[in-house]
């Protein structure tokens, strides 16, 4: 009796034995894709299929077709967001530049300059939350840093979140402080790989300068280049905790930016609209599919390669 | 070495370099050197239009009363409770997806990669509505383990495309080593996979730290009130309750900022490594 069981044990690890190779990733991918599975890929698709409907969240969903998109059409509130979305999109690419910038000011071999690095990168480390009432301190009407300056400069002091013309600038300049630093130490880990052999080569026939950085230092920064300008562009896109905490939209629905838009008409004291929030939504998604596209594409193309 | 190397330039320019560097840091830092200076000052400096001067004498006590007649201990406690499982579950998760998106060919092997990679990159209101949906009916809404699952989930993504390029860059051979002597697939991944991965599992460690102790849109969300919120959450409905007390606001924020800054300067190499996707090496 006990050698049957034995017996069975056994073909029943001989089985696993032969097909391991092919049942262990199975086995190794199941519980992450599965997870991944139920909280991302699922409700991207439940997504679009909400945003077909008319639907509060709890009540009865009622199919209204494009409804939802025809009426973002002419809402322009949402004209708004989208414009503010580009301006997000354009300015904070100054993020790639000014950071490139920072890391050679800072890619020196003296005494203490590790800390120099370290402290320079702080503002990314600290909450969004945090970096948004610090700004919003730094911009306070009556008291705040800039005010007094712009009151010293011009005699009227401009608080710039109070101001529709100023404020989604205002914002996004609290949001270029720790891209900057994040795009910084991109660059200062490229530069740390840049090919010293080519450098003295360049340095040789006489490159310095401008000519030195955009011939030969920034193409073989590339690599730091294109994750920073993913990084950025998806951050640009993403922005919502900093317009949330500033100015919660306004003033007058101002620095409203398509995400933001999106809690207020699904999840908010304006009412849960949810199929309407669904829908700008899949508008934000479908902007961001084409650089997720673009870097999932290189991926590929490096991955062939290889 | 690009710019070239201080050291060979005239001393004046050397001179300048070393004046230079502490300026553009104070400058760089102004904001948050205004407000930890605010969160030092008493309040009556405040009342009386002081807002930038030194303050008249440091009012460390602006910290015991954050702590005294404020949740903000409740919500650290609530962004630990957050925090700390989502690091375990994502970096668990993400070394058995990894290890298997790098060691086996198997089809839809690079079509399953680019879903975690793509999915990481989303918008996170296209999500919003159903999760939001899905965490009510498994009756986790407003609780700690409602929005860790999310988190874990979502970092996994993330986290999946770190550990797979990271495993890529181990030497085949020892695996192949390994197989040849018969070692299983599952102590192939314990054994001599997994104590490679260290530095990996380090640098996703503080980085997942720093990106779920710094969530503010999914704890409002999926969570409201003072026995589940987190720290970012929290401080945003402080902020509402001490209207115009900035010296409270600083005080609170720099409590908030502190443990991922900590967690920074304790494992800056690790983070560093972490943040640029592992793509720059």
């Amino acid at each position: 009796m006990t050698s049957v069981t034995t017996n069975a044990a056994a073909r029943r690890h001989g089985a696993w034995r032969r097909n391991q190779r092919r049942l262990a990733p199975l086995m190794f991918i199941a519980p992450g894709a599965l997870m991944f599975l139920v909280y991302v890929v699922v409700p991207i698709f439940r997504s679009m299929s909400i945003s077909f409907y008319d639907w509060d969240g709890m009540g009865a969903m009622k199919w209204i077709g494009f409804g939802n998109y025809v009426e973002l059409w002419s809402d322009p509130a949402f004209l708004v967001s989208l414009e503010n979305n580009l301006i997000w999109l354009v300015l904070y690419m100054l993020a790639v530049p000014a950071g490139l910038f920072i890391a050679i000011f800072l890619n020196q071999n003296v005494r203490g300059i590790r800390i120099y690095k370290s402290l320079f990168f702080f503002p990314f480390v600290i909450s969004q939350v945090v970096v948004g009432l610090i700004f919003t301190w730094f911009y306070a009407p009556d008291f705040g840093l800039l005010f007094k300056l712009t009151q010293m400069l011009t005699g009227t002091g401009t608080a710039i979140l109070a101001d529709e013309r100023y404020a989604t600038y205002g914002i996004i300049v609290a949001g270029l402080w720790p891209q900057i630093a994040y795009c910084m130490i991109l660059y200062l880990t490229g530069l740390n790989n840049v090919a010293p052999d080519q450098v003295e080569a360049a340095r040789l026939d006489g490159a310095k300068g401008w000519k030195m950085l955009w011939y030969v230092i920034i193409p073989q920064l590339r690599p730091a280049t294109f994750i920073a300008v993913v990084v950025t562009v998806i951050g640009a896109l993403r922005s919502f905790d900093l317009v949330s905490i500033m100015t919660q939209g306004g003033p007058y629905g101002s620095t409203r930016v398509l995400s933001y838009y999106m809690y207020e008409q699904a999840l908010s004291e304006y009412g849960y609209r949810m199929g309407y929030g669904a829908a700008i939504a899949v508008v934000l998604f479908f902007i961001m599919m084409v650089f997720i596209s673009g870097f999932i594409w290189k991926m590929y193309r490096d991955e062939t390669e290889r | 070495m690009f710019p070239r190397p201080i050291q060979q330039r005239p001393a004046a320019t050397r001179a300048a370099y070393q004046v230079a560097l502490p300026v553009a840091l104070i400058l760089w830092l102004l904001p948050l050197l205004g407000v930890a200076m605010t969160s030092l000052k008493p309040g009556a400096d405040l009342t009386q239009g002081n807002y930038f001067g030194w303050p008249s004498h440091l009012a460390w006590s602006n910290y015991a009363d954050v702590f005294r007649n404020s949740p903000i201990g409740w919500y650290i406690l609530n962004s630990f409770k957050v925090t700390i499982p989502t690091v375990i579950g994502a970096v668990a998760l993400s070394c058995m997806t990894g290890f298997a998106l790098a060691i086996y060919k198997f089809r839809f092997n690079l079509m399953i990669f680019f879903i975690f990679v793509a999915g990481n990159f989303v918008p996170f209101q296209i999500l919003m509505v159903p999760v939001r949906d899905l965490t009510l009916k498994l009756g986790l809404y407003n609780t700690i383990t409602g929005l860790a699952l999310f988190h874990i989930a979502f970092q996994t993504g993330f986290c999946t495309l770190f550990m797979r390029n990271f495993i890529k860059s181990l030497p085949n051979e020892l695996i192949e080593a390994a197989r040849v002597e018969g070692v299983s697939e599952v102590r192939i991944f314990w054994y001599v996979v997994l104590p490679l991965m260290r530095p990996a599992i380090a640098a996703l460690s503080v980085l997942v730290f720093t990106f779920i102790w710094n969530d503010y849109f999914w704890a409002t969300v999926l969570t409201n009130g003072v026995s589940t919120q987190p720290v970012t959450a929290g401080l945003y409905s402080l902020n509402g309750q001490w209207v115009a007390q900035w010296q409270l606001v600083s005080a609170g924020s720099i409590v908030a900022a502190m443990p991922p800054v900590l967690m920074f300067f304790a494992m800056q190499r690790h983070f560093i490594a972490g943040l640029t996707l592992g793509a720059v090496k």
